[in-house]
């Protein structure tokens, strides 16, 4: 057989039928759902009479609109005050229940965001085939799977057919070569990556992240990295199988234990692309190159480095780029060659599926130790991205450490990431957030969001104003 | 889902790039439960001049005057002219259901987003893409002419002007074919069980491990 991507191997075993067209029928190994966009997916199933084909595959959690206050939380699904967020987590609960779906609930420690539990859970294994209504699915992907967001529609599908309807992607590799500096993070390589391919760079790709910075990156980087490629414009990113990921799986609550476990690791690993495969298309990244990023406008492929200056439109020579960047301005309230450093926050944001595992908690909280939030900062907040974590942060004195600082620790959920909760930015507010997209009014209406790394968050946080995180921590 | 065969029908202008999901459908009416109702929230930040509340009647809000669709050359319009990457940003099929309940039928871009994309032909929209130049091009026409219309012609996959001008334009064949006839995509699939059936049992063999149910 010729030499064949992971994409590639991930395709092919997953193909039911090929179609004269170019379309194709994947089967789907993992579905998980979330409350926003699955109750008119099971609407369809019940006025169609159908059922689940399997529903042991499927696994749910409330996690958009969730409150994130204790106080909301201890009386569970009847503590929401927001009686429309209410409605759709008893929606979700009401659902899973009438089809016999498992569900983490509400307060139940393992609940989270859908991109944090299954990975944690083991839910999510390499070689798997997942799906989710959800764009950031992809960052399953950090496993060697093969995972995609959906719409409303395909949830469905998947969960009448345990298939998908798909075409083949093609297959760009995005490779970042040597050693990143110290203080650099997984979070700085992937809008470093966003910033050199824009937002429509890898539309129409499966993305395979390479070489030797993420050979040496953790799983949670991966994932970090995978999250993001859909800011890219790819449905799926992905990382080969190696000795870390099999680590990472090992022991999870759904991870195959004994004899299977061994017939499972010899087959992941396969799972990376032969030597010779073809790409149709290389991107080439230096680690070293990469400096901690901030995004300044309302793309996320609109970052520049920490000691950069905001870019002037008029520098620009694509026309519609051009009024992009001007708009883009405008409503960050920011001027074309104003450092970035001279940025002044009002809200800070660590947590979302992009930065809300244990490691980024612990980055910011390393960074925040012993210092205080500036008294400028209205509010700084630290969501884990599931009880699991927030239990462990716990059991690190994580918390402590945050609230010592004057920061918020919450409960986990999506939260302020794209605040359909009571967690939002006022009109014109600056927040430094861990999340990954930075649309207008993405956090609240007017809001302006600026995407960082976790680090970078925190040193935010207790200066008033983005910070190099590495000059800062020595200071 | 209702066929989509030929549309005569108005343009509106999106005139820039990037148009992301959350400017099409603001989180907030994401709460609702249902699949209709959309329409009268869509591109609601740019449309109105205050904060939209879901469930809110619109009719008495502020309207922002200088956003194309709350201008009179504009009303009635089926089809949306814009710009690259048109629908990029999250998954929400409440971007296609806004469109589809406002009243388009057709948006016509020289690029968009994946997901959305696809989320669009489950809903019977048709998301059409041409070259940068002829976009760029329609966009002059209808910029100059009130009223400006165009016939977008799937059988034939062309995009035809007032003038009689013809542009051919690419689509699947699967998907042409359950556009022009309506197909419920799900139907079509379950004819194939007995494939899926035979995949899962061979699968089963060789990697136990991915049929584990999830349990409590
Ligand atoms: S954390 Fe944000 S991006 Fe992630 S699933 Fe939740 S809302 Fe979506």
């Amino acid at each position: 057989m010729s030499a064949r991507t992971l994409y590639d191997k991930l395709w092919d075993a997953h193909l039911v039928q090929q179609r004269d067209d170019g379309s194709a029928l994947i089967y789907i190994d993992r579905h998980i759902v979330h409350e926003v966009t699955s109750p008119q997916a099971f609407e369809g199933l019940r006025l169609a009479g159908r059922k689940p084909w399997r529903v042991d595959s499927v696994l749910a959690t409330p996690d958009h609109n969730v409150p994130t206050t204790v106080k909301e939380r201890a009386s569970g699904i009847s503590g929401i005050e927001d009686p429309v967020s209410l409605i759709q987590v008893q929606t979700l609960d009401d659902n899973c229940d009438e089809f016999g779906i498992v569900e983490y609930k509400i307060n139940d420690q393992r609940q989270g965001i859908v991109h944090v539990i299954g990975p944690e859970s083991g839910a999510c294994l390499p070689g798997m085939t997942i799906v989710c209504g959800d764009s950031h699915t992809a960052t399953n992907g950090a496993l060697g799977a093969l995972a995609h967001g959906i719409g409303t529609s395909e949830v469905e599908h998947v969960l009448a057919t345990q298939t998908l309807v798909a075409k083949k992607m093609k297959n760009m590799l995005i490779r970042v070569d040597g050693e990143l500096a110290d203080g650099v993070t997984p979070k700085d390589v992937v809008l470093a990556i966003i910033a050199k391919i824009g937002t429509a760079g890898g539309t129409g790709y499966a993305v395979e992240f390479g070489g030797d910075v993420f050979r040496a990156m953790s799983m949670e980087g991966r994932m970090t990295v995978c999250n993001m490629a859909i800011e890219a414009g790819a449905r799926a990113g992905m990382v080969a199988v190696d000795d870390i990921t099999i680590d990472y799986v090992k022991d999870r609550a759904y991870a195959p234990k004994g004899e299977v476990w061994e017939r499972a690791v010899e087959a992941w690993r396969d799972l990376k692309s032969d030597e010779g495969a073809h790409f149709d298309e290389v991107v080439v990244l230096n680690g070293a190159d990469i400096m901690p990023q901030v995004s300044w406008g309302t793309s996320p492929e609109m970052v520049v480095g920490v000691h950069d200056n905001v870019p002037d439109p008029a520098a620009e020579s694509d026309a519609v780029k051009r009024e992009g960047m001007k708009r883009a301005l405008e409503y960050m309230g920011l001027n074309a060659g104003q450092p970035i450093a001279d940025i002044k926050l009002d809200r800070v944001f660590i947590g979302s599926c992009t930065n809300s595992r244990i490691e980024d908690i612990r980055a910011a909280a390393e960074v925040v130790k012993g210092r205080q939030k500036a008294d400028s900062v209205k509010q700084a907040m630290v969501v884990p991205g599931s009880g699991l974590v927030k239990a462990q942060a716990e059991a690190e004195g994580l918390d402590k450490i945050f609230v010592e600082a004057g920061f918020e620790w919450r409960e986990p959920g999506c939260s302020m990431c794209l605040a359909m909760n009571a967690d939002k930015l006022g009109a014109g507010e600056h927040c430094a957030s861990t999340s990954n997209r930075n649309f207008e009014g993405r956090q609240g209406y007017g809001g302006r969001t600026h995407l960082v790394s976790p680090a970078m968050a925190a040193a935010a946080g207790v200066a008033g104003h983005f910070v190099d995180v590495r000059e800062f921590v020595r200071t | 889902m209702k066929p989509f065969t030929q549309v005569t029908g108005v343009v509106a202008p999106m005139d820039r790039a990037n148009v992301d999901t959350d400017m099409i459908i603001p989180k907030q009416f994401l709460k609702s439960i249902k699949r209709t109702g959309f329409g009268k929230n869509l591109f609601d930040e740019l449309r109105y001049l205050d904060v939209g509340q879901p469930d809110q009647d619109c009719s008495g809000r502020p309207l922002n005057e200088d956003f194309p669709l709350n201008q009179a050359r504009y009303q009635g319009a089926e089809i949306l002219l814009t710009r690259k990457n048109f629908g990029c940003g999250s998954s929400r099929e409440h971007a296609p259901w806004a469109l589809d309940d406002y009243g388009f039928r057709c948006i016509i871009a020289p690029s968009f987003a994946d997901i959305f994309y696809n989320n669009c032909f489950k809903n019977g929209l048709l998301p059409l893409v041409l070259s940068e130049e002829i976009v760029e091009q329609l966009f002059q026409q209808m910029y100059q002419t009130e009223g400006y219309q165009l016939t977008v012609d799937l059988q034939n996959q062309q995009v035809i002007t007032p003038e009689g001008q013809a542009f051919d334009f690419e689509i699947d064949e699967f998907r042409k074919h359950c556009l022009l006839n309506g197909l419920d995509d799900i139907g079509l699939t379950l004819e194939q069980a007995d494939a899926i059936k035979a995949y899962e049992a061979k699968r089963r063999e060789t990697a136990p491990w991915l049929f584990d149910a999830v349990k409590n």
